[in-house]
């Protein structure tokens, strides 16, 4: 197998035995993505100083035996993720001249873990949108087809992991925003329980929604990845105190006796019939390991949409008032007065999306409006989460598609709000509930990869990993790479 | 539900953002649509349901002590700021 291809597990081993330097796997990395960014501009920043000096650090401790469980591992952040002295831009004019002055916990976690960053991956503006074309430095493509969108917001996390450019790159999932993009681009991704990881310097967009999670290329990469980033911080007032299990231990426990849940409302109108056979031929794989299926309905489960779009652009409305033009970030020219300071500094370093949540958001908390909109948007949120618990005392997990159908032409659906906004309805309950989830390949559809969606209960991730490694174990599709870029 | 031009001004005053003449109507047919599109959420019996508080029951917001622990890193900090004047942030004058 290729090098570039291999699994953070295999680039562990082999580092471990010298197959190859820390230095000459990230200038493998380095040279991969440099040749790539004219077609999938997947990354704002390359960091390729940094990381050979992150790297030849590395290549020392592990000459020495020493090293965390990641030394030497070349790894890709979403510039969601502020890092220490490097432009930390969440994909947004507003952002462009922001060099972080420390760094968020998960970048120091994974750091300290032996990591190297090799730079930082493009998104949608502030995490907002589902094809990455928000991004004010420009859409990102996918590796399977270059007309066609990565899916967002995590996209060039998940297309620079799909086309090998980085074996792995943070995300983080706010609606669907890791799961969406993995699936659209043929990848694993994995969103941890709310609370799990610290959002301690991962900027803020919905942040009783927010998680920060990870795109690798399989489950057990996943769980390796999870091990690390997992954990409370005191810095992350709504960081758990639970303790972190080792992931990887768990990942071959055999699935006999696993009841899977089907989510009844996932198979209604709207998914294409050639993803659905994708997912069906999944389960026959989950049933000849032993697993039962049983079709389970989440009545409210419809409802998820409209409530997201409205407790998240409320949330969203409250979080960017931070950006004032005053402290950091971008400011107008020539302000007349401090109002015309705060209107046309907002008003040009926002883009349109980001300007239409934040709009939508202060007018469903304005006055008169709040208890129909946002207090009505969290009773449904309770009761969405409500069928999911009462699911669970059914089945250990439940599974889906994780979109209805595969990746879409860049500029198909960028008229029209709702339309992109639909590409989440699967993945949004499991943000609204607090839930893990994660999306894993499961076949293609015309060439174009499909995901699987994995739900558990909260804390879940072991089962859930587990769950996707055995299913890793049996089939291929993760193993994929597109045609350009083998 | 269809706002108004005006509506969507005073939206965009909240918000403290400056709009474009053309950008106003994009805007007004853009929420009128999401507004709709949410209106959906009336279609639940919530009459007997608390609105969600936490996604994690009982394990809810800690509080830390009152106390400082964070080195005085100002300097650091301001080096983003866009104007700034013995350790101030400076804007336009605000009171005469």
């Amino acid at each position: 197998m290729t090098t570039h291809s291999r699994t953070i597990a295999q680039l562990a081993q082999g580092l471990r035995r010298k197959e190859f330097s820390s230095v000459e796997l990230t200038k493998l990395f380095l040279a991969r993505i440099q040749a790539s960014q004219p077609v999938l501009n997947s990354f704002i920043s390359v960091t390729a100083e940094h990381a050979l000096q992150a790297a030849q650090a590395a290549d020392r401790d592990l000459a020495s035996g020493r090293g965390g469980p990641l030394a030497g591992v070349p790894i890709a952040h979403k510039d969601i993720f502020c890092t220490t002295g490097v432009k930390t831009s969440c994909g947004s004019r507003m952002l462009d001249n922001f060099v972080s002055p420390y760094d968020a916990t998960v970048v120091a976690k994974l750091k300290t873990a032996g990591a190297v960053m090799l730079g930082k991956t493009n998104m949608d503006e502030f995490a907002m949108g589902s094809s990455n074309e928000t991004s004010y430095y420009g859409p990102v493509r996918n590796p399977w087809n270059p007309n066609l969108v990565p899916g967002g917001s995590s996209g060039g996390s998940a297309a620079a992991v799909a086309a090998r450019l980085a074996p792995a790159a943070t995300a983080t999932d706010t609606g669907g925003s890791i799961r969406q993009p993995a699936a659209l681009c043929g990848v694993t991704g994995l969103k941890p329980t709310y609370g799990r990881v610290s959002r301690y310097g991962m900027i803020a967009f919905a942040s009783s929604l927010d998680q920060g999670g990870v795109v690798t290329t399989t489950a057990e990469d996943a769980a390796l990845i999870l091990r690390e980033m997992a954990g409370f911080d005191p810095n992350d007032s709504t960081s758990v105190d639970v303790p972190v299990p080792d992931y990887v231990a768990g990942l071959n426990a055999p699935l006999a006796g696993l009841k899977i849940g089907l989510l009844k409302e996932f198979f209604e109108k709207g998914l294409d019939p050639e993803v659905e056979k994708c997912i069906r031929a999944a389960l026959s794989v989950y049933g000849t390991l032993g697993a039962t299926v049983r079709e389970v309905s989440l009545p409210n489960l419809p409802l998820s949409v409209p409530a997201y779009y409205v407790v998240a652009p409320a949330e969203c409305s409250s979080n960017l008032a931070r950006f004032d033009g005053v402290r950091f970030g971008h400011r107008c020219e020539q302000p007349r007065d401090l109002m015309d300071l705060y209107k046309r500094s907002r008003g040009e370093g926002f883009g349109a999306e980001v300007k239409r949540r934040i709009m939508t958001g202060t007018y469903v908390l304005s006055a008169g409006y709040y208890d129909a909109y946002y207090l009505k948007a969290q009773k449904v949120r309770q009761l969405i989460a409500n069928d999911f618990a009462r699911a669970f005392k059914e089945v250990d997990v439940l599974i889906g598609p994780t979109t209805p159908t595969p990746a879409f032409a860049i500029g198909a659906k960028t008229s029209d709000p709702i339309t992109m906004y639909l590409n989440d309805i699967y993945t949004i309950g499991a943000n609204l509930a607090g839930l893990p989830a994660m999306s894993i390949p499961c076949g293609f559809v015309q060439g174009l990869p499909v995901g699987l969606q994995i739900v558990s209960p909260q804390f879940g991730e072991e089962r859930m990993l587990n769950v996707a490694h055995l299913y890793q174990r049996e089939t291929d599709w993760h193993a994929r790479v597109p045609e350009s870029f083998k | 539900m269809a706002l108004t031009r005006e509506q969507i001004e005073n939206i965009a005053h909240l918000a403290r953002l400056e709009l474009k003449q053309p950008e106003i109507p994009v805007y007004q047919s853009s929420l009128s649509s999401i507004l709709d599109f949410v209106g959906e959420l009336d279609r639940a019996d919530t009459a007997s349901v608390a609105p969600m508080a936490h996604p994690l029951p009982g394990l809810a917001q800690r509080l830390r002590p009152d106390a400082a622990t964070e080195k005085d890193r100002h300097e650091q900090y301001q080096a983003n700021a866009p104007q700034v004047a013995a350790g101030l942030y400076l804007v336009p004058k605000v009171i005469e």
